[in-house]
């Protein structure tokens, strides 16, 4: 299956892909030390992202989250590239100074945990094999 | 479909070297996400993300790196920093924290940057005039500069304007455009204001109603430019609010909505109780959120005069350097130290290190209650400027 969308910051990945369908907010919601998620009730919960095709709808938060995508970076804990529904400034900053592969408009629900999957962000495509 | 000129396309190859690179891309790509068909030039940036508390050690590794090659191509200036760079330690901020906070001002300074650290750079050295396009970071200097002044900016984080200093330009669109700077909800004011805390908390009202909708105000008789500062920090700190119009006070250049909505004194009155915790025990008095103009500190200076700060309180009034410079030259500094109380430059309550140092902030401004509540965890009273000072001595 390949899903069509937009790149947002270049690169070609392949990985695991950990998915929700919540939104996120780095500054707060995940430890720039661990990759853990650590918003309260949060879907990802005490899951890391680092290493991940991490795919959620889009981010929230302080514009601070920018710093922690770069924080995770220089810690080895960031995700292996990023898939949004719809990118925000914040994220979209954090992946471009992280160097982080992404793409947004993305229909993710079409996409699971678990699921190996590659991200080919310079011609904003996301593709399963299986 | 954004097209870039052949200078802006050298910078986005690297032949300007990585941080330019780095911040062309940050421009780029947020120009694509907003649909901006262009790049334009900024006459100046002020950049938010400064003080070590907010930034942390990852941020501070980012301007690290960027400082490497960086440079500021149009005048820079900084918002505040968490401490005074000259008197934190009479202000009870550790040695460590003052030495990451100085890492981070010096990143600044090898890129260029004027290293300011005020909210209110429109008052010492950066004041773009009307229609002049600029990036602007901090909330409150943005709705400021968009609403009072009618220059044209951006609601920037603090990469993108970092970015934008070091290429000299932002991409046009949002508040750079004409069609997005028109007034979508009318709010009639039919009460007298006084105060900056009057004004901060109808800052509070507007933008708790209007959201991100450019309000149109009428209503307003008279506004002291600290009355004006002290609304846009609210407005923009309880709403999404980048720009507002006040009818007679800002410039004429939106069409009036005809959707109408009415904010008395007891809307006023709400506000207030909202920001006023009755169990607070007040031993922290901070006046200048946004940062206090030499007015307001020469009338401060002249309360505190031979009176002395209460045991158990402490005060600081925020400002920025060259106004506390001039606060020194003219006596002002000598009074308020004299009694007790800070003069603290470079800082403000919203941004130091102080969770755990207080339990209740009195303050005459409605952002910095949002942000000792939230950040800080104090409770909180909203008052006058006179006020604020009569609680704070014998």
């Amino acid at each position: 299956m390949k899903l069509q969308g937009r790149k947002v910051f270049r690169g070609k990945v392949a990985g695991e892909a950990l998915v929700t369908t919540q939104d996120i907010s780095f500054y707060g919601g995940c430890d720039p030390q661990t990759g853990q998620i650590v918003e309260k009730g949060h879907e990802l919960e005490g899951k890391s992202v680092a290493g991940k095709v991490l795919v959620f709808p889009t981010g929230k938060g302080s514009t601070v989250g920018s710093y922690i995508l770069y924080a995770l970076r220089k810690n080895g804990k960031a995700p292996l590239a990023i898939v949004n529904k719809i990118v925000d400034p914040v994220v979209a900053v954090g992946c471009i100074i992280s160097e982080i592969p992404a793409v947004d408009q993305v229909q993710i629900d079409r996409l699971h945990s678990g699921q190996k999957v590659e991200v080919d962000a310079d011609h904003g495509a996301v593709s399963t094999s299986g | 479909m954004l097209e870039l000129k052949p200078e802006e396309k050298a910078m986005l190859e690297g032949r300007q070297g990585k941080a330019t690179r780095k911040a062309m891309e940050i421009i780029t790509l947020l120009g694509e996400i907003y649909g901006a068909k262009r790049l334009i030039p900024v006459s100046s940036v002020q950049i938010a993300g400064v003080s070590y508390d907010n930034l942390g050690e990852p941020g501070l590794e980012f301007l690290s790196d960027m400082a490497v090659d960086g440079k500021a191509r149009v005048l820079t200036t900084l918002n505040p920093a968490g401490m005074d760079l000259e008197e934190w330690q009479k202000h009870g901020i550790n040695a460590d924290f003052a030495r990451n906070q100085q890492r981070v001002i010096d990143a600044f300074a090898k890129m260029g940057v004027m290293t300011t650290c005020t909210c209110t750079p429109y008052l010492v050295g950066n004041l773009p005039h009307f229609g002049e396009h600029v990036a602007w970071a901090e909330s409150s200097a943005v709705c400021f500069a968009n609403s009072v002044i009618g220059a044209r900016t951006n609601r920037e984080g603090g990469p993108s304007a970092l970015a934008a200093s070091l290429t000299g330009v932002t991409a046009e669109y949002g508040l750079h455009l004409d069609e997005n700077r028109v007034a979508e909800v009318k709010y009639d004011v039919r009460t007298r204001l006084k105060t900056t805390d009057d004004f901060g908390l109808l800052g509070q009202v507007i933008g708790e109603r209007t959201k991100q909708a450019i309000p149109y105000i009428t209503g307003i008789s008279h506004a002291t430019t600290e009355d004006l500062m002290s609304f846009s920090a609210s407005v923009a700190t309880y709403g999404g609010v980048a720009m507002f119009h006040m009818e007679d006070i800002t410039p004429r250049t939106t069409t009036v909505p005809e959707k109408v909505q009415i904010i008395t004194q007891e809307d006023l009155s709400n506000a207030r109780r909202a920001l006023d915790d009755k169990d607070a025990v007040i031993d922290f008095i901070s006046i200048g959120c946004p940062h206090a103009s030499i007015d307001e500190i020469s009338h401060i200076a002249n309360m505190l005069d031979g009176k002395r700060v209460k045991k158990g309180k402490t005060v600081w009034i925020t400002t920025a350097r060259p106004t506390k410079d001039l606060a020194v030259r003219m006596g002002y500094y000598d009074k308020i130290e004299k009694a007790g109380a800070f003069l603290v430059s470079d800082a403000c309550c919203a941004v130091a290190p102080l969770k755990g140092r207080f339990t209740g902030l009195m303050t005459d401004s409605a952002k910095a209650c949002f942000y000792a509540r939230g950040k800080n965890k104090f409770k909180t009273e909203i008052r006058t400027i006179d006020e604020c000072i009569r609680e704070a001595v014998v």
